[in-house]
């Protein structure tokens, strides 16, 4: 057994049935779990975020590091690769887009074999792409539908984007399960799916098992517990709906409220969302904001084109050419080379 | 030295990409013989006035460090994370994927797991999160936190040189992650507590008073120039006349020392002698050499940032004394990526010099409008694409070529089909190694970043077997009997690993076969290249 996810698995376990127990009838915590710890959460999560950014940004770039991906600006007869090598901001932009949004480099992936213990071989390997891009796609979908319950009226696009998510009906319509109604969102199914991915490549790829910490098994165990929470709720225990809107719409409008018949599967469901967003600052998961201070990314290639300046350059001590010639006057004398200064006479 | 090298099917044999047993930070650290670099001579780490110069030994429990080391680490480590935003960034947001792991050659030649990229960098990210974040203090080891021990400091210095700063990861990495700008923070780190490798700390002491690595100073320079004099002379008839020093010439030429020293980089040094010779005859171009700037390569760079400004600082103040208009730059790896990425921002601006254009076909470079240095290849490009140059590409007909690209003009520049330009323009046979190995995802030549030492020769042809391994397939399927490359790092280390991995291939600077295949005004017929070896038809 793996240390680093089997604490990480009772943790995510443990904070459920705190927040499950603690709303039951008799423990009377819905405040605490429905009102006091989500608005703890989201301060914790903006001001996190935005302290961890500022922390970066005060942080000098002195050195224009780009990871050149391609050809250089070069005689006009050499096409440059302009996203890969950009010379200009715009181009810059695009780059940062392609990664941002599709993951580019991932897209390189590929996997080394060493065949027969002799030959090495280098084949793409698509799936970590495929994983991570399935995973945050569904997730951003997951966290757009859920304004739903942040929004009176609902917004055109969220209405939209769960048509879209919807659109592949399964509906299983027998006495004993009625499953499918209301319609499936694939967005659900495809994040808890991911997320079953990304912890399985943790632990069956070696490598990847090895370099795996505590903090690594954490955030995938809290999601699939939010994914399966969340699923549980939409299809299989149905939940009042109508309560949970008045939570939800008190907490965003400043007007908190516990109503009657919200379920201790809501609470901890929302309870471990809000220790996603007060985790998330001070975990790996900031790569959402880092990426786009990433210098070898967001920087041009065109270096030697366009000066650029470091803040702190300051003056070092150097060999001088004077000194230079001071050392080894008479040898260059007599080598043939020239000198500045010709050794004074002897009197 | 080379009798105790393990062969290479055993060095093979050992390679297992799936670690296994306790996690690393229960992995004790063994520094093993022939994967280390010996430590700096005390002598060159006070040359430069860099602290804590002492003898000291990698193998003995003591390493002499000063009473307050930890102090001295954690210091410097937070004024590094001011400094260097990547830094920062870099030690916070890895998710570890692992989609760099597979791609250090480190890694692929040596299967130990911490020369996997991202855990290079846990290495110093461990102690990061003890020491500067909160969740680090909290969680502790459950976090991935761990203390500065003497052990860690160790670790760091035995795995940050093994690393050869290549970005190779950097390439892969979703997020732009650069070990190689890990390994140079740390590096700084150690250099705080003296703790440098010989190979680097004599070379920058060597280059900092001399004004190169080997340490050869001014008439033993002319002297080897004089020697390639004499054996230009026998093979093509002309006798050469590089200039020194020379005020007011048209452009200050360096390169790396190593191709004036080295076999077989003195037949590049002799390529560039030929050409430049051919450019005065021909069109009355002056370049010069000069013995104070004479080296490109800046081991200062596997230091610190300081120091590689220090050595850097020869190039402009040179060009700005001898009164040129711009500086060409010869064939060298790390040195073009501290051209391209430092030395502007360091030692510009350059407003002393002018926004070099090639006076044979008008060319402006734009692309170093700034830097005002030029790379030989993109010069040689010009003048070939030109017809300035006189080419009989059959003189090279005995060579079935591959391109190594180099890392640093790769990866921190963009240098990529500027030399397969003139490369095809003075070969005949020139055969691409497989995609995946070349251009921007080119393998190191397992030796970069000053680890090309003696003593750690199993390292070396470790970090060597991916490159060698795709010389290999072309060598097998093309009959490929020489690697051309354009860094002075590359021609000194791969001899040895191509004599180890595929011996029947040999190596090449670009300029060597330019030289070959360039016909000169009034030279005799030649029957060798410039190694002696018989042209093609010349053979008795």
């Amino acid at each position: 057994m793996n240390k680093n996810y089997m604490v990480s698995l009772i943790a995510v376990i443990v904070l459920f049935l705190i927040a499950y127990v603690g709303t039951q009838q008799g423990a009377g915590l819905q405040l605490v779990f429905g009102i006091i710890i989500p608005y703890l959460a989201v301060i914790l999560f903006v001001v996190g975020f935005i302290r961890r950014v500022m922390g970066w940004s005060r942080s000098a770039v002195p050195f224009q590091i780009t990871t050149t991906c391609g050809q250089q600006p070069s005689l006009p007869w050499f096409k440059q690769a302009k996203i890969d090598n950009p010379s200009s901001t715009f181009f810059v932009i695009i780059r940062m887009f392609l990664e941002i949004v599709c993951f580019r480099s991932l897209f390189r992936n590929s996997r080394m074999k060493l065949n027969g213990g002799t030959k090495l071989t280098y084949q793409l390997e698509i799936f970590l792409w495929v994983g991570a891009l399935a995973f945050h796609y569904a997730f951003f979908t997951v966290v757009v539908r859920h304004l739903r319950f942040f929004t009176e009226p609902v917004p055109f696009f969220v209405t939209l984007l769960e048509k879209v998510d919807s659109f592949m009906r399964i509906e299983v319509l027998y006495d004993a399960i009625q499953s499918g109604l209301p319609g499936v969102y694939m967005s659900g199914l495809v994040l808890l799916a991911a997320t079953l991915y990304l912890f399985l490549r943790r632990v069956l790829i070696p490598q990847v098992r090895y370099i795996s910490l505590a903090a690594d098994f954490f955030p995938l165990f809290l999601i699939m517990g939010i994914a399966l929470s969340g699923i549980f709720m939409r299809y299989f225990t149905k939940v009042d709906i109508v309560a949970i809107k008045e939570l939800t719409m008190g907490l965003v409008t400043f007007r908190p409220t516990i109503p009657e018949g919200v379920s201790g599967l809501f609470y901890a469901h929302m309870f471990l969302v809000s220790i996603l967003l007060a985790y998330f600052p001070f975990s790996k998961l900031m790569h959402l904001a880092g990426i786009f201070l990433s210098p070898t990314r967001n920087m041009t290639g065109n270096t030697r084109q366009v000066r650029y300046v470091n803040p702190w350059n300051y003056p070092v001590k150097v060999h001088t050419y004077d000194e230079y010639e001071d050392d080894f006057r008479e040898k260059m004398i007599d080598a043939g080379l020239p000198v500045v200064k010709m050794p004074e006479e002897q009197p | 030295m080379a009798d105790e090298l393990i062969k290479p099917d055993e060095l093979l044999s050992q390679i297992d990409h799936r670690p296994s047993g306790a996690g690393w930070m229960d992995t004790p650290l063994d520094i093993r013989k022939g994967m280390y670099c010996y430590a700096s001579n005390p002598k060159s780490v006070a040359t430069l006035g860099l602290p804590y110069a002492r003898p000291w030994n990698p193998l003995e429990e003591d390493w002499k460090l000063p009473e307050n080391w930890q102090e001295i680490i954690y210091e410097g480590f937070r004024e590094r994370l001011e400094k260097f935003r990547s830094f920062k960034v870099f030690m916070d947001i890895c998710v570890r994927c692992g989609a760099c792991a597979d791609k250090c050659h480190f890694f692929i030649g040596t299967g130990d797991p911490k020369n996997m990229p991202v855990l290079r960098a846990e290495l110093l990210r461990s102690v990061y999160r003890n020491d500067f974040t909160t969740a680090g203090k909290i969680l502790g080891r459950l976090g991935g936190a761990r203390p500065m021990t003497l052990d860690v400091l160790k670790e760091w210095w035995y795995y940050l040189f093994q690393c050869t700063e290549c970005r190779r990861c950097s390439v892969f990495c979703p997020y732009g992650i650069d070990t190689a700008e890990i390994t140079i923070m740390g590096r700084e780190l150690l250099n705080l507590l003296g703790l440098n490798i010989d190979w680097i700390a004599t070379p920058v002491a060597n280059c900092y008073r001399t004004g190169n690595h080997l340490g050869i100073q001014p008439h033993a320079f002319k002297d080897m120039l004089d020697f390639f004099v004499d054996e230009i002379e026998e093979v093509t008839g002309i006798k050469v006349d590089p200039p020194y020093m020379q005020k007011d010439a048209d452009i200050l030429f360096i390169t790396p020392s190593g191709d004036v020293f080295a076999d077989p980089g003195t037949y590049t040094c002799m390529g560039y002698m030929l050409l430049f010779h051919y450019l005065k005859e021909k069109y009355d171009l002056n370049i010069t050499w000069s013995t104070y700037a004479s080296e490109g390569g800046n081991f200062g760079f596997f230091t610190s940032h300081e120091t590689m400004k220090r050595l850097n600082s020869k190039m402009y103040a040179e060009a700005k004394r001898l009164g040129v208009k711009w500086i060409l730059g010869g064939e060298c790896g790390h040195m073009w990526r501290v051209i391209t990425q430092y030395m502007d921002t360091m030692n510009g601006p350059a407003d002393f010099l002018e926004e070099p254009v090639n006076p044979i076909t008008g060319t402006t470079f734009e692309n170093a409008k700034s830097t005002k240095m030029v790379h030989i290849a993109e010069f040689t490009a010009d003048l070939i694409k030109h017809g300035k140059l006189e080419l009989d590409p059959g003189r090279n007909d005995n060579q079935i070529v591959t391109f190594h690209d180099s890392c640093n003009p790769a990866r921190g520049m963009g240098l990529l089909d500027e030399p397969r330009y003139v490369l095809e323009n003075v070969v005949n046979h020139f055969y691409e190694m497989p995609a995946g190995t070349i251009r921007e995802q080119t393998f190191c030549c397992g030796s970069g970043a000053g680890l090309n030492a003696g003593e750690n020769m199993e390292l070396r042809m470790a970090g060597g077997f991916p490159r060698a391994n795709a010389v290999k397939h072309v060598h097998d399927n093309f009959g490929v009997n020489m690697l051309a490359c354009v860094c002075a790092i590359d021609r000194a280390a791969f001899p040895a690993s191509m004599e180890y991995w595929v011996p029947e291939v040999d190596v090449t600077g670009l300029h060597e076969l330019v030289a070959n295949a360039l016909i000169m005004p009034g030279e005799k017929e030649r029957e060798t290249d410039l190694r002696g070896e018989p042209l093609p038809g010349m053979e008795e």
